[in-house]
């Protein structure tokens, strides 16, 4: 016998009636792990994604919405094609680079994923040095585009969103695109009714390109009879530009276009975050006083009920400070299954509702056990400690003369 | 070993004082057993509770060897109950999750004895009382008897210098009370002193003392007579 066998044992037999303690307690500590747990990678994909995404300023369709920047050309809406020729023609300086998307859903052996056309680099020079006075005889400044100049490999198209070049027959195809339908480099692949050759399987990025099809923008508008028209057409901007006003100049050369820079679309997704913690504090407020108020009036009920076994414990010689590490103790194990299995939970949750909320892989993340358990025993030992109090100062013998 | 020295207790009850104790003068030698009648609500609970270091007096000492009982800080009082006062009760208070072993087992932990000593130990206490094949029974898998045997059992694991008894058998039929109360007269015999209160004459009889209590006054001192029951028969 030790105390926590006394403990466990009176737990054990009277579990039904700690059940909905320990469900608002369990209940709470899900929802703030959860949310704690999306939260935190939504905000490292926008973070990876800002990185990865060369682009810093995006030209749209007037009517685009802007839930979701990454995957803003998915959108059925769509511009001319020559915005583009206007923007590479223009003298605007600080564009280091221009990448214009055509997107459509396809079918392929029964999935749905995305083909997105796009302009390799080689053109733009071809129109660039035709036209004259191309962006790309300008040196370049920011940074943003350095070293990709020479770069041949096409798998750069994953990291800069940038290719050299990319033939009519070829396609790039997203990590998970290759390993839901088994593809390779070299392979073959037939879309729309055409065949390409894989010229290459992106690595995987964890953004919505790994499910993209990647195709020559005149192909894929050719492919889904939409004319010449684009989705997107992405900036490289020079920072030091942006903040000179890049934004408001390549608006008033393409009035009927939604010029935005990143960091705008990213606060969106930002003020999302920003709400989700706001509720996982809400949420921490509300257990504190529901799950509190539960378990300390459970506990009352609990010493009311026990005062008899609390007196038959002292006239054994049980001190008021043994009966107060009785309950208290029980508290901890209350706090601790209540932690530890929120935290559970929580992360359960997390990962099979973060992709579908917020469109991020989530991972279980060890440090919110220790936020849980800790949140957890916190409460049930603050919410126990005047019940407990209440027992260990019980008299002893008016534990016996009522039956 | 036991004493009493003017001791009165009073009862606030809504507003109104209730006399549970008037008084009381008394002396129990170390050996002694003492058996305690009187009728219902005369003061015999009080009196043990006091005895025993549960219930401080509204007025006078209480005796335990030679320390006044009451003067103790109240973890010096629980220390003294678990060292030198065995109880035992009308309703075996038992701990109801604990099976039998555990239950005698509850002491020995309050002892801080090592887990295997204590296994040890109430396994001992249990089979001396006849319950070596019911170990693992909790008590409402146990017949009355058993569980005051259990709670017998319980009691003495401290090895309690002194017992004190609040109608063990109460509860319990007259076969089963002789077989308590043969115990009790063993534990006598082994030098324990004993005080037990007791509406059944056939108990108090077994008591080598009667002491009676009539409106929480002892109004009798002395070796156990058969007179002395009469008055209570005639009320119960
Ligand atoms: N907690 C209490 N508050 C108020 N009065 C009490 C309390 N406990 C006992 N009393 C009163 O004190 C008196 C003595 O009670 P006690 O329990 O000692 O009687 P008793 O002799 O043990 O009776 P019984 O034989 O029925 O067990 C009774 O009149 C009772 O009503
Ligand atoms: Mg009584």
């Amino acid at each position: 016998m030790r105390l926590r066998t006394l403990v466990l044992r009176e737990i054990f037999e009277r579990k039904s009636q700690l059940l909905t303690s320990f469900l608002a307690i369990l209940l709470g500590i899900t929802v703030i792990v959860s949310i704690k747990n999306i939260t935190y990678y939504s905000e490292k994909a926008v973070a990876r994604e800002m990185d990865s995404l060369g682009a810093n300023v995006l030209v749209l369709p007037k009517s685009a919405t802007l839930q979701d920047y990454y995957a803003a050309d998915l959108q059925s809406q769509t511009m001319p094609e020559e915005y583009v020729t206007t923007l590479a023609m223009s003298d605007l300086a600080g564009l280091d680079n221009i990448s214009p998307k055509l997107s459509v859903p396809i079918e392929l052996q029964g999935k749905t994923f995305t083909l997105t056309g796009i302009l390799p680099k080689s053109e733009f020079q071809a129109k660039a040095a035709w036209g004259g006075a191309g962006i790309f005889s300008r040196p370049i400044g920011c940074g943003a585009s350095v070293g990709m100049m020479g770069s041949t490999d096409k798998k750069t198209l994953a990291r800069k969103r940038v290719i050299e070049t990319l033939e009519d027959n070829e396609v790039l195809v997203g990590a998970d695109v290759a390993s839901k339908l088994g593809l390779k480099d070299g392979g073959k692949l037939n879309v729309l009714g055409k065949t390409f050759s894989i010229s290459a399987v992106l690595p995987q990025t964890g953004t919505v390109d790994d499910s993209r099809v990647f195709a020559h923008l005149h192909v894929v508008q050719d492919l889904s009879k939409r004319g010449p028209v684009i989705n997107a057409i992405e900036v490289i901007g020079c920072c030091m530009e942006i903040s000179k006003g890049l934004v408001e100049k390549i608006n008033h050369l393409l009035p009927d276009a939604k010029v935005v820079t990143i960091a705008q679309i990213t606060t969106t997704q930002q003020n999302v975050n920003r709400m989700m913690s706001n509720l996982s504090l809400m949420f921490l407020v509300i257990i504190i006083f529901v799950g509190g108020a539960s378990i300390a009036n459970y506990m009352y009920a609990n010493v009311f009920e026990r005062r008899r076994e609390i007196g038959t414990l002292m006239a054994l010689g049980a001190n008021s400070g043994l009966v107060l590490r009785i309950f208290l103790l029980k508290a901890l194990i209350l706090g601790v299954a209540g932690g530890i299995g929120g935290y559970v939970l929580g992360t359960i949750l997390a990962m099979v509702l973060g992709p579908k909320l917020a469109g991020v892989v989530v991972l279980p993340m060890p440090f919110l056990a220790l936020l849980a358990v800790g949140i957890s025993v916190a409460l049930a030992l603050a919410a126990s400690y005047f019940p407990a109090r209440r027992a260990a100062r019980l008299d002893p013998c008016a534990t016996f003369q009522e039956v | 070993m036991l004493r009493m020295e003017n001791v009165s207790k009073t009862y606030r009850h809504r507003g109104k004082l209730v006399t549970a104790l008037d008084g009381a003068t008394l002396h129990i030698p170390t050996g002694d057993f003492v058996s305690v009648v009187g009728p219902s609500g005369s003061g015999k609970s009080t009196l043990l509770l006091m005895l025993g270091g549960m219930l401080s007096p509204s007025q006078g000492r209480v005796l335990l060897g030679a320390k006044s009982v009451y003067d103790l800080s109240p973890n010096e009082r629980a220390e003294m109950r678990r060292r030198k006062v065995g109880f035992v009760f009308q309703t075996f208070n038992l701990v109801p999750y604990l099976s039998a072993m555990e239950n005698v087992k509850v002491p020995l932990f309050l002892a801080k004895m090592d887990e295997k000593a204590q296994t040890e130990r109430a396994t001992a206490l249990l089979d001396r009382m006849g319950l070596g094949d019911r170990l693992d029974h909790k008590p409402g898998e146990l017949s009355v008897g058993q569980q005051q045997r259990v709670a017998l059992a319980r009691m003495l694991a401290n090895d309690p210098d002194v017992i004190l008894a609040d109608e063990p058998t109460g509860n319990l039929d007259p076969e089963t009370s002789q077989q308590i109360i043969g115990f009790l007269e063993e534990f006598n015999g082994e030098g324990k002193t004993i005080v037990m209160v007791t509406h059944d004459p056939r108990a108090a009889k077994r008591a080598k003392r009667t002491l009676r209590l009539q409106s929480g006054t002892i109004t009798c001192q002395g070796a156990t007579d058969e007179s002395l029951y009469q008055a209570d028969s005639a009320v119960a």
